[in-house]
């Protein structure tokens, strides 16, 4: 195991501990992420966990922003804030509400959580950065669920029109939604030739290979004109085995101390 | 009863006898407890995945076949985030569909502030034609549904998803349109709405134990609002709070408010969120937070008596 695979799985195990200090939340669209997440905040992003607002920063839109614990458990382990504060996920008066926030959580760049919006907002900086002529590079993650809203595919035709080459969004393709799997509900097809055909750069990886994720994110850095989309081909609720058992009813699931336990041993 | 289930009860009792009704989610057929009607009608449900603008319209369409349409989704998606295609596909187009917003104001607890509505019937009040209907219990709503199918005009139901105490008794009937005096008093009135209709119940009956003698009213449909009943008890008291779990602004209060100001000006308080965002909490947590509590409630009686 390397160094950032390391990581990744005490990113998981904070992850899990966050979610159980309340008693539930939504594990499987969180774990989903967390190889990206230590990919972005361990190895590519140019950030400074003492100074959250640092000018010229790079930035991350989590579009799926129900996946709000496992970017808390990130920025936890990144040094954004303490371990304590993990543990008041979602109680009255918290910094690490369920759904991300800007102006609660240091580390955050965007508020999500109504999904559809997240990609627009990401484009938005992306605009301002070139405006700003900064250098900086824009990330988003979407759900493949949350592309069945019209505005995902708005913001595609203008993020393409508009060559923002210095956005690099990622598609967390586990193919499941709430209600079930995507081809039960409403599925979107191929969603690599669907960005390819609205202009944008496209990758298809294993979603869960942390050096293939910088990789590929440093050679869509050197196509120019557009916008690049990597799309990530993952598990929802990856690495803890009840959470990938439980299939698409792992997108909110309620976590004992017992499970805990159970997933920690796991992951170790 | 959770409302939702007896949601889905009343759906498969009217299903069954109508085939026009058809109902439509955006991912959230779980949570809201409609899941199960899609294994009795699956010819008449639709999943529209996380589209909920796209299912409004579509929802316009069948109506325009002459189906009887259901759509159901969280409150904030249901309402401010669909707002366009209700005004111009539904209520324009005078399409017939009806709107079920789950988890109204601060009932969507732990779903934080992005999830919780305090402008839904602010934004959907002032669509003409749209009634809003805001549930006391489960029993009620269940009485609600097929009224509301005959009612000519789109809809907009608030409903929470869980369980919530009961208001009324077994042998409750409901009409729609009209409000219930849920109890009788002399002193003051306090003009109820939705999950408030209990809290001001229970403000009400440890009032009455001090002495003070509360009417209470539960509004059940804010738009149309039952004028007559608000005015018959005003008149008699004098003296009146309303308390609803949304905005003032925009909500019950103003709705009342604008009602008053015509018919019977006099002065008006509110309990309800003072133009603030949600939150993550717990009911009771956020009922504190925005000073809705019995206590809160039994204050500002004091206050105005
Ligand atoms: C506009 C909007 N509609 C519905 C929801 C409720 N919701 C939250 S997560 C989710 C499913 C998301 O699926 P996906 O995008 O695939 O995320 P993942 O599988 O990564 O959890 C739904 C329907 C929401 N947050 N926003
Ligand atoms: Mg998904």
């Amino acid at each position: 195991m390397n160094n950032l695979e390391q990581i990744a799985k005490e990113i998981r195990i904070l992850n899990v501990k966050c979610i159980e200090s309340i008693g539930a939340g939504h594990i499987g669209g969180s774990l989903s992420i967390v190889d990206v997440l230590t990919a972005l905040y361990y190895k590519e992003m140019n950030i400074d966990p003492k100074n959250p607002k640092k000018e010229g920063r790079d930035r991350l839109v989590v579009s799926k922003g129900h996946a709000g614990p496992g970017v808390y458990a990130t920025l936890c382990h990144k040094g954004y804030f303490e371990e304590k504060e993990l543990y008041t996920l979602n109680k009255y008066g918290t910094n690490l509400p369920s759904h991300c926030d800007m102006n609660k959580t240091p580390g955050v760049d965007m508020t999500t959580g109504s999904l559809g919006q997240g990609l627009s907002c990401a484009i938005g900086l992306a605009v301002g950065s070139k405006i700003k002529k900064d250098n900086a590079t824009i990330y988003a993650i979407i759900g493949d669920g949350e592309s069945q809203e019209g505005q995902i595919w708005e913001g595609a035709f203008f993020a393409s029109h508009k060559k923002l080459d210095n956005l690099i969004v990622f598609l967390d393709y586990n193919r499941m939604q709430l209600d079930g799997y995507l081809e039960e509900i409403n599925d979107s097809g191929n969603m690599v030739d669907k960005f390819k055909s609205f202009g944008f750069d496209t990758y298809s990886i294993d979603g869960h290979n942390i050096d293939l994720i910088c990789e590929t994110i440093e050679k869509a850095k050197t196509v120019k004109g557009a916008p690049h989309m990597i799309v990530l081909n993952t598990t929802k609720g990856k690495g803890v085995e009840f959470a990938e058992k439980a299939g698409p009813n792992c997108h909110s699931m309620p976590i004992s101390k017992e499970a805990l336990e159970e997933a920690i041993k796991g992951l170790k | 009863m959770e409302f939702r289930q007896a949601l889905c009860k009343t759906l498969t009792e009217l299903m069954e006898k109508d085939p026009r009704i058809c109902v439509l989610d955006a991912d959230l057929a779980k949570p809201n407890g409609t899941f199960p009607l899609y294994e009795k009608f699956q010819d008449r449900c639709f999943n529209a995945g996380i589209s909920e603008a796209n299912m409004a319209s579509v929802a316009a369409g069948l109506s325009a076949y002459g189906m009887i349409p259901f759509i159901v989704t969280f409150t904030p998606f249901a309402s401010r985030r669909i707002c366009d295609q209700i005004a111009v596909s539904i209520a324009y187009a005078k399409q017939k569909v009806i709107i079920i917003g789950t988890d109204p104001g601060i009932t969507a607890e732990l779903n934080g502030g992005t999830h919780m509505s305090f402008e839904d019937v602010s934004v959907l009040r002032a669509i003409p034609t749209m009634l809003i209907y805001d549930a006391t219990d489960a029993n009620q709503l269940a009485q609600a549904l097929p009224q509301l199918i005959e009612y000519d005009g789109p809809v907009y139901v608030r409903i929470p998803r869980k369980t919530r105490p009961d208001v009324y008794k077994e042998d409750y009937e409901f009409k729609l349109g009209k409000a219930d005096v849920v109890k009788k008093g002399k002193d003051v009135t306090i003009i109820a709405t939705g999950t408030m209709v209990y809290e001001s119940l229970v403000a009400a009956e440890e009032l009455e134990k001090e002495g003070i003698s509360a009417e209470v009213i539960s509004v059940n449909t804010i738009k149309p609002l039952d004028e007559e009943t608000i005015l018959a008890s005003v008149k008699k008291t004098n003296k009146a709070i309303t308390c609803e779990n949304h905005n003032v602004i925009g909500g019950l209060y103003s709705a009342v408010a604008e009602m008053l100001c015509r018919k019977y000006p006099m002065h008006l308080e509110s309990i309800g969120v003072q133009d603030e965002f949600g939150q993550v909490g717990k009911y009771s947590d956020l009922l504190k937070a925005y000073n809705m509590t019995p206590e809160d409630i039994k204050k500002l009686v004091k206050n105005i008596i």
